[in-house]
């Protein structure tokens, strides 16, 4: 195939993402240089940088990067370990294993703001929530998790949408693992370990890096399971970047600050994406 | 090419479909709240009456509505042709030119709308929103708890009575704690509360120069009293509860009290959901310093913005949805009980209505003396009870409301909190240009 | 103890965990299940009801209230619809970069993804008012076109990863014989990867049918999908959960279903060019 033709065929992709990069970027970069409130039609006009300034102010700024950061790190932490060890034991076949693995992969079904709903209402409560009915029938004090641990909260809620799908992943590269091989491993006497880091986890390379790729889009602007719980709260605690601009551009009707937000929210992507790409991009393509 | 060809189809279907939105019909934004479902019910004894007019429904969550009608409005999206709007829009709105203003023939008796109500949603006099369904808040309490006690509730107890309530209600043996109060963060949720129990406290949003008040020592008193409160009596998770948290606790016999909106009397003494129903009685809001603001006033109503081509058609729907034959309406289907309360004089003025409520005359006397523009007990520059009728609010309100329930979780000191509040609250004041 | 005898017991105490995982996976989502079938008081008991009388009371006043045919429609036409038209524009795009792969491929793909690092809620004013020109608010045709774009960087990903692995001298063969370049992604290259195009393709509709952010904001009465339905069942005022518990699980429940059913293909197909 020559290249021009090949240029053709990738045209309309590269487009029309193209545009929907560029079109309600170069928006958004022009609403955060002028003074754009939902609730004042009449006020506009060039404000230079001060709406940065004032997004950048903010003394929720940092810590909602910090908290960015921690969600998108253990949700990928926690996602891919135990990903990896459910996939591993289930990769031998046993009775009614299909049960299983309909069983594991059905949350990454499940509507984001209904999971924050089920375990908001009915795990998490420190009253009627089932952790509370348990913590009391052996004698504990319940915890009240949403409010002592927000952000840790918010984490065992993506992580038990997302680990399926590390699962779902994992599982089918695990069974295209040559037998053989494997076999052969076992006859020279190596052990589980190092079968394991020998074997296993080179053949998983690929997959790990693209359920790492996918996932952080994802986790970068976690926002219904912030929005039904915490509301970003205490304090704080469980904002993370996308909330703050939420709740600027949304609850506080600036569109001004929101974009300037948003473009905050961009660069930090980016920085994540690029970072990310050194460590795993090798396994990932070419 | 095909995926050319698929587009273009798709825009042609999508054509027609907007196009079949014929002349007649309203969409209509709204909450998912009892009598708003109950309204939805009816729709098609309206459209009986106005058979050129068919009515096509959007519900929404509060926050969410709230958010998609702003965002539609100001945009002249022209996604709507009714909105439900609450005592805090509409003034503002209204101000901005963007809602109907609302005049109405003699029949529609628009004086026997009760005068807080027609105050709070009116801008410069003329009336910006109908009044669906109004609320005050007052106290609900657990008859038999307080008996047990040996204690009795006066119509306008102090907070130090609702203090020594509490303390002789609760027993966390059995699960009962003495007093439940909104926590959750959120201008609607713990600050609308916050700010009435602030107000009798003697606090206030602003100072007359619009420079924010909450580094006062009245509104350390009041949060001071309020973590206070609910640490010792409360329920665990009150960072979480608002409205509907608490009323699942209050319909399982967890709550000695709780004040809040006057709507959840007709859902605690209904049988059919709360176990307490035969237990509750009824009280004015706590008092500190002062009665006035001590209770909020609030109504869902329904307005119609400027940009809407069907504005006969929309105001035909508001007329019947807010009238006193709708409200009939409601009682023949359904009985007394089940009205939409806190819009009219004449709905509590009906024998039938007394006759069927325990908690009109609370609720009635609670809306009375509710007055947004004289709402604190010092002079303020704003309008409303438990919150500031000024675009930069909702954003004022949701930054103190964090900080109230972090310090209601213990995550910082009260001092600590309010004074973030106050910071959080100048900025956005010196961004808007107050001063 | 043999060998034997301890490999037995570890494999044992292997599938008994499975079961344990699975279960505390599956849980929530059977509670959820559960409670749809109980009354509001029911609901909020305390201790939780796990015997009660079932009752369908919640079932019948989602019927009565709501038109949920429609919004299962509309979540079928903007999730299959987006997905569709993403694969439509990423086959051709993907197979090019894939045998035909320049020096700033790679970087390319990249760049895509980055474009699904825009923040929704920072993009939203610039949608709204795009929408609003082009009057196409509330319309399904706004939703599918976003969708599509949205999810085009995944399925360019994958895609790629997919073609990759198909040997070049199979491309070259037939080229020899003539083939004309359609022919080939047709006659070839779909053939030889269609399990990883059918199971990218019922990755994205998953993804698709739970998307919230766009759903919500851009429809209103006409083009509202089953995650606009839920959000209208919460409620300020009202005790609200057995009854979104009903909604909830119907608005889950053919997309389980139909990830259930695909399993299969799910499982065939994600294996991301494991297989030589």
């Amino acid at each position: 195939m020559n290249q021009t033709l090949a240029r053709w065929l990738q045209a309309p992709s590269i487009i029309m993402l193209l545009l929907w990069m560029i079109v309600p970027l170069s928006m958004t970069i022009y609403f955060s240089t002028i003074r754009y409130h939902l609730l004042y039609p009449d006020r506009s006009g060039f404000v230079g940088l001060s709406n940065y300034e004032f997004f950048y102010t903010d003394p929720s700024f940092w810590p909602s990067i910090l908290n960015t950061l921690i969600l998108v790190g253990s949700v990928l932490s926690i996602t891919v370990i135990s990903g990896l060890v459910i996939a591993l034991l289930i990769d031998r076949p046993f009775r009614a294993r299909g049960i299983v693995r309909v069983l594991l992969i059905s949350p990454f079904f499940i509507m984001p703001t209904v999971n924050a709903l089920l375990w908001k209402n009915m795990i998490m409560n420190p009253v009627y929530g089932l952790s509370a009915v348990a913590a009391i029938s052996v004698g504990a004090e319940p915890v009240n998790w949403l409010s002592e641990y927000p952000l840790w909260s918010i984490i065992v809620m993506v992580s038990w949408q997302w680990t399926p799908f590390a699962v779902l992943i994992f599982m089918t590269s695990l069974q295209s693992q040559d037998q053989e091989q494997k076999e052969a491993a076992l006859l020279d006497g190596a052990g589980v370990w190092s079968r394991f880091y020998n074997l296993t986890l080179p053949h998983l390379a690929r997959p790990i890096a693209i359920v790492i790729l996918i996932q952080m889009i994802f986790h970068l602007s976690i926002f219904a399971e912030i929005f039904v719980t915490t509301g970003g709260g205490p304090g704080n605690q469980s904002t993370n970047l996308t909330f703050l601009i939420f709740a600027q551009a949304l609850q506080g009707f600036d569109i001004g600050v929101a974009s300037a937000g948003g473009l905050f929210a961009i660069i930090l992507a980016n920085i994540v994406a690029i970072f990310l790409v050194r460590i795993i991009g090798k396994s990932l393509t070419v | 090419m095909k995926a050319l060809r698929k587009s273009a189809l798709a825009l042609a279907l999508s054509t027609t479909t907007a196009l079949s939105a014929w002349a007649g019909e309203l969409t209509i934004a709204t909450v998912n709240n009892g009598h708003m479902i109950e309204m939805q019910k009816l729709t098609p004894e309206f459209e009986k009456a106005n058979p050129d007019i068919k009515l096509n429904w959007v519900t929404l969550e509060e926050g969410v509505l709230r958010q998609r009608v702003t965002t539609d409005i100001s945009t002249k999206g022209g996604q709507f042709d009714v909105m439900t709007i609450g005592m805090y829009e509409a003034p503002i709105w209204g101000k901005n030119g963007w809602l109907v203003p609302l005049e109405f023939d003699a029949d529609y008796d628009v004086d026997d709308i009760l005068p807080a109500m027609r105050g709070g949603l009116s801008y410069e006099g003329k009336l910006y929103a109908a009044p669906f369904y109004g609320e005050s808040s007052m106290i609900m309490y657990r008859k038999d708890l307080l008996d047990k006690a040996g204690m009795t509730m006066p119509d306008n107890p102090s907070w130090g009575h609702i203090e020594d309530a509490a303390a002789a209600m609760t027993d966390k043996a059995s699960g009962t704690y003495g007093i439940c109060l909104r926590g959750k963060p959120g201008w609607g949720d713990n600050m609308a509360f916050m700010t009435t129990m602030a107000n009798s406290f003697g606090a206030k949003w602003f100072n007359e120069d619009w420079t924010p008040d909450l580094d006062s020592p009245a509104w350390n008193h009041a949060v001071n009293f309020y973590v206070n409160l609910l640490t010792k009596y409360g329920p665990p998770g009150s960072e979480g509860n608002s409205f509907n948290e608490i009323l699942a606790l209050m319909n399982e016999g967890k709550c000695g009290m709780w004040i809040d909106a006057t709507i959840a009397a007709s859902f605690v003494t209904d049988p059919k959901q709360s176990k307490v129903a035969d237990k509750m009685a009824f009280a004015q809001s706590p008092i500190a310093v002062t009665n006035r603001g001590a209770n909020w006033l609030w109504a869902w109503s329904l307005a119609i913005p400027a940009g809407t081509k069907q504005a006969d058609d929309a105001k035909t729907f508001v007329k019947w949805a807010t009238s006193k034959a709708y409200i009939e309406l409601v009682a023949s289907k359904n009985g007394w009980g089940s009205v939409p309360t806190g819009t009219r004089q004449s709905t509590y003025d009906n024998p039938d209505f007394k006759a069927a409520t325990t908690f009109d005359e609370a609720e009635l006397k609670a809306i009375l003396s509710a007055n947004p523009s004289n709402s604190t007990q010092d002079k303020t520059p704003y309008v409303g009870v438990q919150f500031a009728a000024i675009p930069e609010f909702q954003a004022i309100g949701i930054a103190v409301g964090q900080q109230i329930t972090a310090a209601l979780a213990g995550q910082t000191s009260v001092e600590e909190a309010l004074a973030n509040a106050q910071q959080a609250a100048d900025r956005e004041m010196r961004k808007a240009g107050y001063y | 103890m043999t060998d034997r005898q301890k490999q037995n017991i570890i494999n044992q105490l292997c599938i008994v965990s499975s079961w344990l995982i699975a279960l505390v996976f599956f849980f929530p989502i059977f509670w959820m299940f559960l409670t749809s079938f109980k009354t509001e008081l029911q609901a909020i008991a305390v201790p939780p009801l796990l015997f009660f009388e079932p009752t369908l009371e919640n079932y019948s006043l989602i019927e009565e209230r709501t038109d949920y045919f429609k919004f299962a429609w509309n979540s079928v036409i903007t999730s299959f619809g987006g997905t569709l038209l993403a694969m439509l524009i990423a086959i051709p795009s993907a197979y090019a970069m894939a045998f035909a792969p320049g020096k700033r491929t790679k970087d390319i793909l990249l760049w895509m993804l980055s474009t699904k690092m825009l923040p929704a809620v920072g993009v939203l004013m610039p949608i709204y008012l795009i929408c609003q020109q082009l009057d196409l608010l509330d319309t399904k045709t706004a939703l599918v076109v976003i969708y599509a774009l949205i999810n085009l960087p995944i399925i360019m990903l994958i895609l790629f990863n997919y073609f990759r692995e198909i040997p070049v001298e199979i491309l070259e063969a037939s080229r020899m014989d003539g083939a004309s370049t359609i022919s080939e992604i047709t006659q070839i290259v779909i053939p030889l990867s269609w399990g990883g195009i059918a199971s990218t393709a019922l990755l994205s509709i998953v993804l698709l049918w739970n998307e919230a952010f766009w759903a919500i904001n851009l429809t209103s009465s006409d083009a509202g999908t089953l995650v606009a339905l839920v959000a209208s069942f919460s409620s300020p005022e009202g005790l609200f959960w057995a009854k979104l518990s009903a909604i909830s699980t119907l608005a889950c429940a053919p997309i389980v279903v139909f990830g259930w059913l695909t399993q299969k293909q799910l499982v065939q197909g994600l294996t991301f060019g494991a297989v030589k």
